[in-house]
């Protein structure tokens, strides 16, 4: 189907029709319960996973494939949502130009950034990029804000004013990012004796364009590209003595994966038109290595698990508060209650980094593969339970056996 | 003329003079041994053939163009190609991947983005894939992960992985170094059979004499840096300068 073989074309299948369910499956728990603090099916939350999710994708791309682990992809992240947010301002609210923009600007700055760090590989490389995202950060917070070049705003961060010139804008058209009319904020929502689901047009939006891009990540894994990548990582001398330069593929890589970064950037912009520098900071570049060695790099579905992840326990952490513990602990009694709530107390709302800090760490020291060899291992546990299970069975009869003869 | 023609080759590293006034001339469809002591510069020289060290001095041609200055993967497209000393394979690949790098290399030169094409459509570098495996006897090891084969396999494959690519001059940096005796029996086998079954230019660095005089055609005795001898097998043996070089290695 479409080019993929069937093992591909199943796991394709099921990431879109979890897309398109991800309004139903992300508010399992009727409004108004104890249990609604953990739906993740409000618009602003879904975005974000889907977007994140291409993001960690690109990411994947350069990174599972060639092993090449850049440490400045936020950098092109945050030039997407500068120059979707450009186009807000100057020519129109209509996504697409802007989604195209902030692609082509990523790419650009990613060609030139690939030239120069892939000159080194390995630690270098990673100094090199993060170099370059730190100061594309200093850039775009201060150096390249002032009353006679104001391109990024600054501190408050690239907005769009009334006053803006908005040349295509006409009087018709949302006030606000739409698709050719379509608000990425009008949100249908179905209601069904408590539940309650939100059906957004921004987040359908996103996720065709996440699905679109998740082919085209598979497309490209299983590409004589692809392998060519792979053969980066495994063996770089042999690859350059088999006649083939190994510069050009990981240029191309790289790339590639800003290109992602921009999309991704875009789309960020387009959901919020806002764009600031602290999307470019190295946390946030340190957040999509996180998400794709936490979901599983190089591997096709472990990345966007990663950023779903990641997304979901962030924002379900940080909404925890001391009440809500208090409420958790009520069935203990009152000392052993305040002291429970003391221990986990770091480790909710602000703290959340700490939690996540915790979870990567047993995730790479117990599951180098991250979540999906995580999935491996309990499928294959399962397998293994049920064989032993009838070995076992066939073993107690033989014994139940002997006595008797 | 040979296909490979070095001419006054020199090379220093600080004061060591590792090569000194090298000339070789290697014929088309000769196996040609270049044999020497440790430390004799047999490992520089080929490292000049290959572009990973350039010469102080003098020339190397190869089939009429210098290779001098020229990057791995460029004289790789020029028609040499290199087997290691130990096998250098995609490990984390299978073996028909290994296969088929060499093959896109040949096809499509040293670069093309082919990201959103198919294997199913490469019908013929997979033919040609399967048909050298069938050669060296690996078929049904086809998907295997090749990191977890016997060091005797790797060599195989990566002796496959050159010659799918028709190699105008195949070079093996001391093919059976660290072997035991039947492995290197195995290689020497293969490598016969491999020249018995094409027309091939090979040029073996080697230490083993064993492997040499199984295999080669013509041979240069290598001593500190500088050619001592090149001539037929048989006329080496009983060569006494080169009995000198050796043996002179054995007394200290």
């Amino acid at each position: 189907m479409l080019g993929l073989n069937k093992h591909d074309a199943m796991l394709f299948v099921i990431v879109l029709i979890l897309t398109l369910l991800a309004p139903f499956l992300l508010n399992p728990f009727p409004q108004g319960s104890s249990l609604a603090q953990f739906n993740a099916g409000y618009p602003d939350l879904m975005q974000r996973f889907v977007i994140y999710g291409i993001f960690a994708i690109g990411f994947n791309i350069l990174f599972g494939l060639t092993g090449y682990l850049s440490f400045g992809h936020a950098a092109f992240l945050g030039m997407g949502s500068y120059a979707a947010v450009w186009i807000f301002k100057l020519l129109t609210y209509n996504v697409v130009p802007a989604i195209l923009l902030s692609v082509i600007v990523a790419g650009l700055f990613a060609l030139v950034i690939g030239y120069i760090s892939l000159r080194r590989s390995g630690i270098y490389f990673s100094i090199l990029t993060l170099a370059f995202a730190q100061m594309s950060f200093a850039l775009a917070y201060s150096v390249l804000s002032n009353p006679k070049f104001n391109l990024t705003n600054g501190e408050t961060g690239l907005q769009v004013y009334s006053n803006d010139p908005q040349w295509l804008h006409r009087a018709s058209l949302p006030d606000m990012p739409h698709l050719f009319g379509l608000s990425v904020r009008s949100t249908y929502t179905l209601r069904m004796n408590g539940w309650t689901f939100d059906f957004n047009s921004g987040y359908y939006i996103c996720a065709a364009i996440m699905i679109l891009m998740f082919y085209l990540s598979i497309r490209i894994f299983r590409s004589p590209f692809g392998m060519m990548l792979r053969a980066i990582k495994s063996n770089q001398q042999r690859l350059n003595y088999t006649g083939l330069n190994s510069r050009p593929y990981t240029l191309a890589a790289f790339v590639i994966s800003g290109m992602y970064a921009g999309l991704a950037g875009g789309l960020l912009a387009a959901m919020d038109p806002l764009a600031g520098a602290e999307r470019m900071q190295w946390t946030a570049s340190g957040e999509v290595v996180l998400m794709t060695i936490l979901g599983g790099a190089g591997t096709l579905i472990g990345p966007v698990l990663g950023a779903g992840f990641i997304k979901y326990f962030e924002n379900i952490f940080s909404k925890i508060n001391d009440n809500v513990l208090h409420q958790w602990f009520a069935f203990l009694p009152d000392g052993m209650e305040d002291l429970m709530v003391t221990i986990v107390h770091p480790f909710i709302g602000k703290g959340w980094n700490l939690t996540l800090g915790l979870l990567f760490m047993i995730v790479v020291i117990f599951l180098p593969g991250g979540l999906v060899e995580g999935g491996q291992r309990v499928g294959r546990v399962f397998r293994r339970r049920d064989r032993k299970a009838s070995g076992a069975e066939a073993e107690a009869a033989r014994q139940r056996r002997t006595p008797a003869e | 003329m040979g296909i490979l023609e070095v001419k006054g080759v020199n090379k220093r590293f600080g004061g060591l003079k590792a090569l000194s006034d090298v000339n070789l001339s290697v014929r088309e469809n000769t196996v040609h041994a270049i044999i020497g002591p440790n430390g004799a510069g047999k490992s520089t020289l080929l490292n000049c053939l290959v572009g990973k060290l350039i010469p102080d001095t003098g020339s190397v041609m190869f089939d009429g163009q210098s290779v001098l200055g020229r990057k791995p993967h460029e004289i790789n497209q020029m028609g040499i190609s290199r087997v290691f000393q130990t096998p250098e394979i995609f490990g984390d690949l299978t073996v028909m991947e290994n296969i088929l790098i060499p093959c896109f290399a040949r096809r499509d030169g040293a670069f093309r983005l082919h990201a959103f094409e198919n294997f199913a459509h490469e019908k013929d570098l997979v033919e040609k894939a399967e048909a050298i495996l069938v050669d060296v006897n690996m078929i049904d090891k086809r998907n295997m992960h090749s990191a977890s084969m016997s060091r005797g396999d790797k060599r195989r494959l990566e002796m496959a992985m050159c010659l799918v690519q028709e190699p105008k001059l195949l070079l093996l940096d001391e093919p059976t170094a660290g072997m035991a005796r039947a492995d290197t029996n195995n290689t020497i086998d293969l490598l016969r059979d491999i020249k018995s079954k094409r027309d091939i230019t090979m040029c073996i660095i080697e230490h083993d004499m064993h492997v040499v005089f199984s295999l080669a055609d013509r041979i240069t005795v290598l001593a500190q840096g500088t050619p001592l001898v090149e001539d037929e097998p048989e006329n080496i043996k009983g060569n006494p300068k080169v009995q000198e070089a050796y043996l002179g290695e054995a007394a200290h």
